[in-house]
């Protein structure tokens, strides 16, 4: 048999059930592998001595934040106990790791952030309580940009996460600790959060497969809010089938916790993975292939597309006008509800507080100041900005309105065919530290995955070629409102004939 | 458009961020170039367009739902604070804001 971290969820799962592999040795193999690379600020994260982790070598890609060992193995053994007496759950024994973003009551939650280190949460996140309820295992906390705002997992306070494929570039963002974990087998699986791309895109740059479903599917309850209107969780894993998996175990109605949650019953969205594509109208926007994506990129798209072709599917141009605007839209939507989701983190019921202040006023400047990394303060600026007397019409009134026109462009474009196919992101991963100093550039690098973003629309990234540097490009796969059964289908009809997501960084080419 | 610095102190006070003369400098010149990234959103015609909040609500109808207002919590005064950073008997402190 492979090493344990060579198999695909599927295989874990199936070698759990016929207890060829008992769940206590699965999370010690994983564990060992996490603890060699936890970020190199991890103790100030969890509070936990440097001496429990690992003092960050050279090799450490910075993708965990914290790790619970005795409560990772103490969910084992329970999952043991349960395979051994034929009360197994759907994912018995299956590790997952949670990005940062999600509060969790046996680990620490800081969303990155300073103002929330050591954070413990009286709570399990939905979507946590819903994974470990199908009987997955979790194995920790995964680094990610500051409240889930950055696309290079460049601005936690707990360090940057480095590229699995070359540990010089980022890792994307901000899932970028989750898509690095999964890149290097230190977790068969990993939840992330996309509210402009920030599943995609890291999935695209560390040769995974993500998906974000359509806004609503997944509960929001316990995920900290960055911009409310855009925020959704979905699983990062290797291939579409290990991704329709997650994703039916972690979507379902809550009502009574989260009030934009859709009321719709849970769904398997593995059950059309292995339809035919013949006949099925891929749409190809012309705005994503012009001007400013890379030729590599380009290249790489192009032959997924070929292959879709071949697969049976038919080509359809189409046309999303407004894909440029959707960079200011979001960037005016987005800061405005952090501004106020934000306002929460004032040094007095949880978190940082300032050392020294004389009344209310200095101690809530000081502690925000302090506690919070230089985009989340400029983002709080812009939306504070956007949403004071004055400006409120001609920013974010007007924002919202483009952003309806966006979606019914999606609308329009779908009256001509079923899945939207393009790239995730103009280029391959960057260097690190070759946008840090200049946020717009960041922004400017996410105009393909902020319009189905802004539509709510389901979309995921399928590991689709290499580009420069020999690294990773991802085909992003868009649907229609609650079409993810359909993306899937399409993505694990790919991968079927494709073997870019089994590549493993490290391995010889 | 172009923000002051007058501008970025106000706004800075309204979302009580704390900024030194550079830092407000600073900010004052990324928030200016990222204002010349979103003016073009103003020749948008959007004559007759209605704002979309729940962005769902593109192909159906979405009503926000209410919950009665009953209680559903057990009291878990003692985990509610174990992260607050500073409490007395049940109660966060903070500095005296009524003066005598």
């Amino acid at each position: 048999m492979n090493a344990i971290h060579d198999l695909s969820l599927k295989a874990l799962c199936n070698a759990l059930q016929t207890q060829q592999l008992s769940a206590r040795e699965v999370a010690l193999h994983y564990l060992d592998r996490a603890r060699q690379h936890t970020s190199s600020q991890a103790h100030l994260a969890s509070g936990m001595a440097t001496t429990d982790l690992n003092k960050a070598d050279q090799g450490s890609c910075g993708a965990f934040l914290s790790l619970n060992e005795a409560h990772t193995l103490a969910q084992a053994d329970l999952s043991d106990q349960r395979l051994q007496t034929g009360q197994a759950r759907a994912l018995e024994g299956v590790p997952i790791a949670h990005k940062d973003i999600f509060v969790t009551q046996d680990f620490p939650t800081t969303a990155g952030s300073k103002i929330l280190a050591g954070y413990r949460s009286p709570f399990d996140a939905t979507v946590v309580r819903r994974l470990s309820d199908a009987g997955m295992v979790s194995l920790g906390k995964l680094n990610c940009d500051e409240f889930a705002m950055g696309s290079a997992n460049e601005n936690s306070a707990y360090g940057v996460v480095h590229n699995p494929w070359d540990m010089t570039r980022i890792a994307g963002g901000s899932s970028g600790g989750s898509a690095a974990a999964v890149a290097m087998g230190l977790t068969p699986a990993a939840t992330g959060t996309d509210t402009g791309g920030s599943i995609r895109q890291p999935a695209s740059f560390c040769g995974i497969t993500g998906i974000k479903p359509t806004y609503g599917r997944a509960s929001r309850y316990g995920m900290i809010a960055y911009a409310s209107s855009l925020d959704q969780a979905g699983p990062m894993a290797r291939t579409a089938e290990d991704c329709a998996t997650l994703l039916s175990a972690m979507c379902g109605p809550d009502i009574e916790r989260d009030s934009t949650s859709l009321d719709l019953p849970s769904e398997d969205f593995s059950a059309y993975l292995n339809n035919d594509l013949q006949g099925l109208r891929i749409g190809v926007p012309k705005e994503f292939f012009a001007k400013g994506l890379s030729d590599d990129v380009r290249q790489a798209t192009q032959s997924a597309l070929d292959a879709l072709v071949r697969l049976g599917c038919q080509l359809v141009d189409i046309e999303l006008p407004k894909t440029e605007l959707s960079i200011p839209v979001y960037y005016i939507l987005a800061p405005a509800e952090a501004s106020s989701n934000l306002s929460r983190f004032d040094g007095v019921k949880f978190g940082y507080r300032t050392k020294d202040y004389k009344d209310l006023d200095e101690m809530y400047q000081k502690t925000r100041s302090e506690g919070f990394g230089p985009e989340v303060q400029r983002r709080i600026m812009v939306g504070a900005y956007v949403l004071s007397h004055g400006y409120y019409d001609a920013y974010y009134v007007q924002a919202q309105k483009i952003r309806r026109m966006i979606s019914d462009d999606f609308q329009r474009a779908f009256s001509h065919c079923d899945v939207i196919a393009g790239p995730v992101a103009p280029t391959v991963a960057w260097k690190l530290g070759e946008k840090s100093n200049d946020p717009l550039s960041n922004y400017l690098a996410d105009i393909f995955t902020l319009p189905a973003s802004l539509a709510g629309l389901p979309g995921m990234s399928v590991p689709c070629g290499f580009g420069e540097g020999q690294m990773p490009v991802g085909l992003q796969l868009i649907g229609n409102y609650l079409k993810e059964s359909q993306l899937l289908n399409v993505a694990h009809r790919y991968q079927g004939v494709s073997d870019w997501h089994l590549q493993r960084p490290g391995s010889p080419a | 458009m172009s923000l002051t610095l007058q501008e970025i102190s106000r706004i800075g006070e309204l979302a009580k961020l704390q900024m030194t003369a550079n830092e407000q400098q600073s900010m004052l010149t990324q928030l200016n170039s990222f204002f010349d990234l979103v003016e073009q959103i103003k020749s948008v015609d959007t004559q007759g367009v209605v704002p979309l909040s729940h962005p769902y609500a593109t192909v159906a109808d979405v009503a926000l739902r209410l919950r009665p207002d009953v209680v559903s919590e057990k009291n878990q005064r003692e985990a509610n604070q174990q992260s607050a950073p500073e409490v007395q008997k049940g109660l966060f402190l903070v500095p005296k804001v009524i003066e005598s």
